[in-house]
C-alpha cells in the first residue's frame, strides 16, 4: 500500500497492524507447535489409521507455508532498514500468502476427515490411492472458500471497530478514516458473499453428511418437509423439539429449493450414530445470527459512505465500535457446527472418535489438560492485555519517528514498538 | 526404489532434527544463560541477538514431528504416548518462552517474563534431553502400541541426558554470544563458554561409557570387529574438535568457538545415529517396520526434495541479512 501511494499515513497504519499481528503470531506459533505434537500424544490411534493421508497433508503445510511465514515475518518485523522497500512489501504479501497456503493444507486434511475420498482401507489402515482426489476431496473447496472468507470478515470487523473507536474519541482521525473506508469496502462485498458460500457449503454437506445437516436444522422426521426453526429446544430423548418458533417448510426451501422437498431426518440413523444435536443446532444458529447481522451492518456502512456521512453518523460508529469480537465468535461457532456435527466419527465412516485416542491413562490426561488450560489462560490473557495497550496507544505514536542515521540497525518497527509502549 | 524410501526418510528426519537441535539449541541456550546475565541491558542484547531467528528455528521442530507422522506413523503413535509427559511439558515450556519475546515488553512485568523465558527454555531443553535418553534406552512395545507406564522414561540415565542437553545448548548459546556481541557481554560469554565446554565433554564421556556398558546391542555395534576399524575416528575427531573450540576461546576468536561447538553437536549426533541404526524406536521397531504407505512417502518426498533446498536458501538469507554484531543499547523493540 505504501509502495503504491507513498503516503505517510498508510505506512503508520501498516506498522500499527504489523505490530498487533506480531503479537497474535507469537501466540499462534506457540499454540500451533503444540497442535502438531498433540496428534501423537493424545490421538495416537488416529495417526495409525489416518497417518498415511493426514501426515503428508500436514507435511506439505510445514514445507510450503510455515517456513515461508516465519522467514518473511522476520523480514517484515526486523528488516525495515536492512532491506529495500519493495522486499519489505513483498514480505507482507508473502506472509499473507503463507497463511492462505496454511489454510489450504490444514483445511484439506480437515475436510478429508469429513468427506474421505481417494483411499482404500487395508487392515483397518487408510491407504492412499489418488492424491488429487484426497487433497480435493468433496467438501474441501467449499470449506476453504467459506473459511478464508470468514477470516477476512473477522479481520474486517476488528479494523472497523478500532477505526470507529478512534473516530468517536477524535484521535488519529486521518488513519481512522482510512481504516473505516478499507474495512467497509471489504465487508460490503464479503459479508453477502459469505451467505452464498455458506449456502453452497450446506448443500454440499447435505449430499455427504446428511445427518449433520439434520442436526443443524434439528430435523427429526425425514418423511415430512423440514421447517426452519428460528428457535427450538431439541429433546434427544423424545426425538422431537420443544418451544419451536419456525418458518414452515423453510429448511426444505433452503436445502431442496422446493417447499415440499424431503431430506433425511435424524431418526434415519440409530441414536448412537447421531451427533450431539443441541450443540450443533445452537452453534449453527449463532453463526447464522452473526452472518445475518454482518450483511446489513456492512451494507448500511457502504450506504453512509456513499451519502458522505460515514464519519459523522455517531450511532453507527458507536455500534460498530463494539463489534470487534463477532467474527471470532462466528468462526468458533462454525467450527463447533462442523466438528461436533461429524461426531461420533473422527474420520467420517472410517473411525470413531472413541477409538482414536492414545493408550494413556485418564489421570495423566486430566493433569495435562489442566496444565494446558492454565498455561493458555495466562498466555492469552496477557496477549489480549498487550494488544489492548497497543490499540489504546494507536498509530499516532509512530508518526514521531526519531531521525535515523543511514544504515542504523534500529529498524522502524523497533522504534514503533518502543514508542507504542511509552518508553521511547 | 521403494525399499530405499524409508532410509531416505530416516535421513531427512535426522537432518531436520539435527538442524533443529543446532538452531533452536543456541537460542534456547541463551535463554538458559539469562539468570547469569549481569543486568537488564545485557539481557536486552542477548534477546536482540536471537529475536529474528527463533521463530524460524522452532519451525524445524514442527518439521521433525510432522516428518515422523508423514513417513513413520506407527512410530509416531508409539513415541508420543511413551513420552507423553515430557513432550507435553516441553511444549508448554516452549509456549511460555515463545510469547516472552513480545510480552517482556509489557511495562511492569519484565521480571516475570524474564523468569518465564529462562525457565521455559531450560525446561524445554531438559525435556528434549530426557526424551533422547529414554529413546536410547528403549521403549516397550507390544502389538505395535506403547506398552509401558506413564513414567517409564524417568530413569537416572534419561535425567542425566536432560542435564547434558541443557548444558550443550548453553554452550551453543554462549559461543553464539561470543560471535554476535562485543564488549563485556562477549567477554563474560567467553568465560562461560569455557566452563560449559568442559561440562559438555564430561557429559559426552559419561554417556559414551554408560550406553555400551548398559546396553549390549550398542557395545556390540561399536566394539566388535570390523566395526571398530571404521568407527575409531569418531571419538578422536570429537576430541580434536573440542580442542579447537578451546583454542578458539583462548585466542579470542569470534566465530571459531561457535562453529566448533556445532561440530561437537553433530559428532554427538553421528555417534547416536551409529548406535541407533536400523531402529526408529529401539529396541523393537526398525525403520522398515514402521514405514508409511510407499505412496505417502513418495508423494511427500517429491515435494520435500524440491522445497527443502529452497527453505535452506531462505533460512540462510535471513541469517545473512541479520549478520554482524549486536551493538550495546540496541534493544529488541
Ligand atoms: C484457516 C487457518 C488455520 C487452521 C485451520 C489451522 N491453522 Fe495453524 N496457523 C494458521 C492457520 C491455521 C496461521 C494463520 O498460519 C497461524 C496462526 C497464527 C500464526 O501466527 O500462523 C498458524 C500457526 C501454526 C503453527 C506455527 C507456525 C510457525 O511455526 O510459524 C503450527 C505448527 C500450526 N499452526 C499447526 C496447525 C495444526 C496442527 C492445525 C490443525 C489441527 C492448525 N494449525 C489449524
Ligand atoms: C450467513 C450465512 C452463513 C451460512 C448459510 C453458513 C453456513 C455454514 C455451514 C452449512 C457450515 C457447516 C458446513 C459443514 O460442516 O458441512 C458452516 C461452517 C462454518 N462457518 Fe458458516 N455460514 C454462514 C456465515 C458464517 C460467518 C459469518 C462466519 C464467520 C465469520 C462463518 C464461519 C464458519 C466456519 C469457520 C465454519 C466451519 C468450517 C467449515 O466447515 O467451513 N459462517 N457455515
Ligand atoms: C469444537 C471444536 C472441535 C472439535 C470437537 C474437534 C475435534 C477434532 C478431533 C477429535 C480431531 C482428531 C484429533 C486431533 O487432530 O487432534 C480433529 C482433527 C482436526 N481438526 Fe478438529 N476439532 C474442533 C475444532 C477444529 C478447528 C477450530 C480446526 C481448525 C481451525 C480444526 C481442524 C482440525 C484438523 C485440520 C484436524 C486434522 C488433524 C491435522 O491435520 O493436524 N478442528 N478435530
Amino acid at each position: 500500500m505504501t509502495l503504491v501511494t507513498g503516503r505517510e499515513h498508510y505506512q503508520r497504519i501498516a506498522r500499527f497492524w504489523i505490530k498487533i499481528f506480531a503479537v497474535s503470531f507469537g501466540m499462534g506459533v506457540a499454540s500451533g507447535v503444540v497442535l502438531s505434537y498433540e496428534l501423537g500424544t493424545n490421538w495416537s490411534r488416529f495417526s495409525v489409521v489416518a497417518g498415511n493421508i493426514i501426515g503428508p497433508l500436514a507435511g506439505y503445510e510445514v514445507l510450503t507455508a510455515l517456513f515461508l511465514e516465519s522467514t518473511f515475518l522476520t523480514v517484515l518485523l526486523f528488516g525495515g532498514n536492512r532491506v529495500p522497500r519493495w522486499l519489505h512489501t513483498l514480505s507482507a504479501i508473502m506472509v499473507a500468502l503463507g497463511t492462505a497456503i496454511s489454510a489450504f493444507w490444514i483445511l484439506s486434511a480437515n475436510s478429508w476427515m469429513h468427506t474421505p475420498a481417494g483411499h482404500e482401507m487395508r487392515n483397518g489402515v487408510a491407504m492412499p490411492l489418488d492424491w488429487w482426489a484426497i487433497v480435493f476431496n468433496p467438501s474441501f473447496l467449499y470449506r476453504l472458500a467459506h473459511m478464508l472468507n470468514a477470516s477476512y470478515l473477522t479481520a474486517g470487523f476488528v479494523v472497523l471497530a478500532v477505526g470507529a473507536r478512534y473516530l468517536i474519541a477524535g484521535r488519529h482521525v486521518e488513519e481512522a478514516r482510512t481504516m473505516l473506508r478499507m474495512a467497509i469496502g471489504l465487508l460490503a462485498v464479503l459479508a453477502p458473499l459469505q451467505l452464498f458460500l455458506g449456502d453452497q457449503h450446506g448443500l454440499n454437506t447435505l449430499k455427504h453428511q446428511p445427518v449433520k445437516v439434520a442436526a443443524m436444522e434439528a430435523h427429526w422426521d425425514g418423511s415430512k418437509p423440514g421447517d426452519f426453526h428460528i428457535f427450538a429446544w431439541p429433546d434427544e430423548q423424545a426425538e422431537r423439539n420443544r418451544f419451536e418458533i419456525s418458518i414452515p417448510r423453510g429448511a426444505s426451501i433452503i436445502l431442496t429449493h422446493d417447499p415440499n422437498g424431503l431430506f433425511p431426518g435424524l431418526t434415519s440413523v440409530p441414536p448412537q450414530d447421531r451427533p450431539p444435536v443441541k450443540t450443533v443446532f445452537f452453534a449453527f444458529r449463532i453463526m447464522l445470527a452473526i452472518g445475518f447481522f454482518m450483511i446489513p451492518a456492512a451494507l448500511y456502512g457502504a450506504f453512509l459512505w456513499w451519502r458522505g456521512t460515514l464519519f459523522t453518523t455517531r450511532w453507527y460508529l458507536r455500534v460498530m465500535a463494539h463489534t470487534w469480537w463477532i467474527g471470532f465468535v462466528a468462526v468458533l461457532a462454525g467450527w463447533v457446527v462442523t466438528e461436533s456435527g461429524r461426531q461420533p466419527w473422527i474420520v467420517h465412516g472410517i473411525q470413531r472418535t472413541a477409538d482414536a485416542t492414545s493408550p494413556v491413562l485418564g489421570g495423566t490426561i486430566a493433569t495435562t489438560l489442566a496444565m494446558f488450560v492454565l498455561v493458555y489462560g495466562i498466555v492469552f490473557s496477557f496477549g489480549i492485555y498487550y494488544i489492548n495497550r497497543l490499540i489504546a496507544k494507536g498509530p499516532q505514536a509512530q508518526a514521531t519517528e526519531p531521525p535515523r542515521a543511514p544504515g542504523s540497525p534500529l529498524s522502524a518497527a523497533h522504534d514503533a514498538g518502543r514508542e507504542a509502549l511509552g518508553r521511547g | 526404489m521403494e525399499s530405499q524410501l524409508p532410509l531416505i526418510w530416516a535421513a531427512i528426519i535426522g537432518t531436520a532434527v539435527a538442524v533443529y537441535v543446532i538452531l533452536d539449541g543456541f537460542d534456547l541456550g541463551i535463554s538458559a544463560l539469562f539468570p547469569f546475565a549481569k543486568d537488564d541491558e545485557t539481557r536486552d542484547q542477548m534477546m536482540t541477538s536471537i529475536a529474528p531467528f527463533w521463530d524460524g528455528n522452532e519451525t524445524w521442530l514442527v518439521l521433525g514431528g510432522v516428518g515422523l507422522l508423514v513417513a513413520f506413523p506407527p512410530a509416531y503413535a508409539v513415541v508420543m504416548p511413551a513420552f507423553y509427559l515430557p513432550v507435553i511439558v516441553m511444549l508448554l515450556a516452549l509456549v511460555f518462552r515463545g510469547v516472552a519475546f513480545e510480552f517482556r515488553e509489557i511495562a511492569g512485568h519484565k521480571k516475570l517474563w524474564n523468569a518465564a523465558f529462562a525457565a521455559g527454555s531450560t525446561l524445554a531443553g531438559f525435556c528434549q534431553g530426557v526424551i533422547l535418553g529414554g529413546m536410547v534406552q528403549g521403549v516397550r512395545v507390544e502389538n505395535g502400541a506403547y506398552a509401558g507406564g506413564a513414567f517409564d522414561w524417568a530413569t537416572p540415565f534419561a535425567l542425566l541426558c536432560g542435564l547434558g542437553v541443557v548444558t550443550g545448548y548453553a554452550l551453543l548459546g554462549a559461543t553464539w554470544l561470543v560471535m554476535k556481541t562485543e564488549g563485556p557481554v562477549a567477554e563474560r560469554a567467553r568465560m562461560q563458554s569455557k566452563l560449559l565446554l568442559l561440562a559438555v565433554l564430561g557429559f559426552m564421556a559419561v554417556v559414551s561409557l554408560w550406553t555400551p556398558l548398559a546396553i549390549p546391542r550398542i557395545a556390540e555395534r561399536w566394539f566388535s570387529l570390523p566395526n571398530i576399524l571404521f568407527l575409531w575416528p569418531v571419538p578422536v575427531v570429537t576430541a580434536l574438535t573440542a580442542f579447537l573450540a578451546w583454542r578458539g576461546l583462548e585466542r579470542g576468536r569470534d566465530v571459531a568457538p561457535f562453529l566448533a561447538s556445532i561440530a561437537l553437536f553433530l559428532l554427538g549426533f553421528l555417534g547416536l545415529a551409529i548406535s541407533w541404526f536400523p531402529y526408529l524406536v529401539p529396541p523393537s521397531l526398525t525403520i522398515w517396520e514402521t514405514a508409511a504407505a510407499p505412496s505417502s512417502q513418495m508423494f511427500m518426498l517429491v515435494g520435500t526434495l524440491f522445497l527443502l533446498p529452497l527453505i535452506f536458501a531462505y533460512t540462510a538469507y535471513v541469517y545473512w541479512l541479520f549478520r554482524g554484531k549486536v551493538k550495546p543499547g540496541e534493544g529488541y523493540h
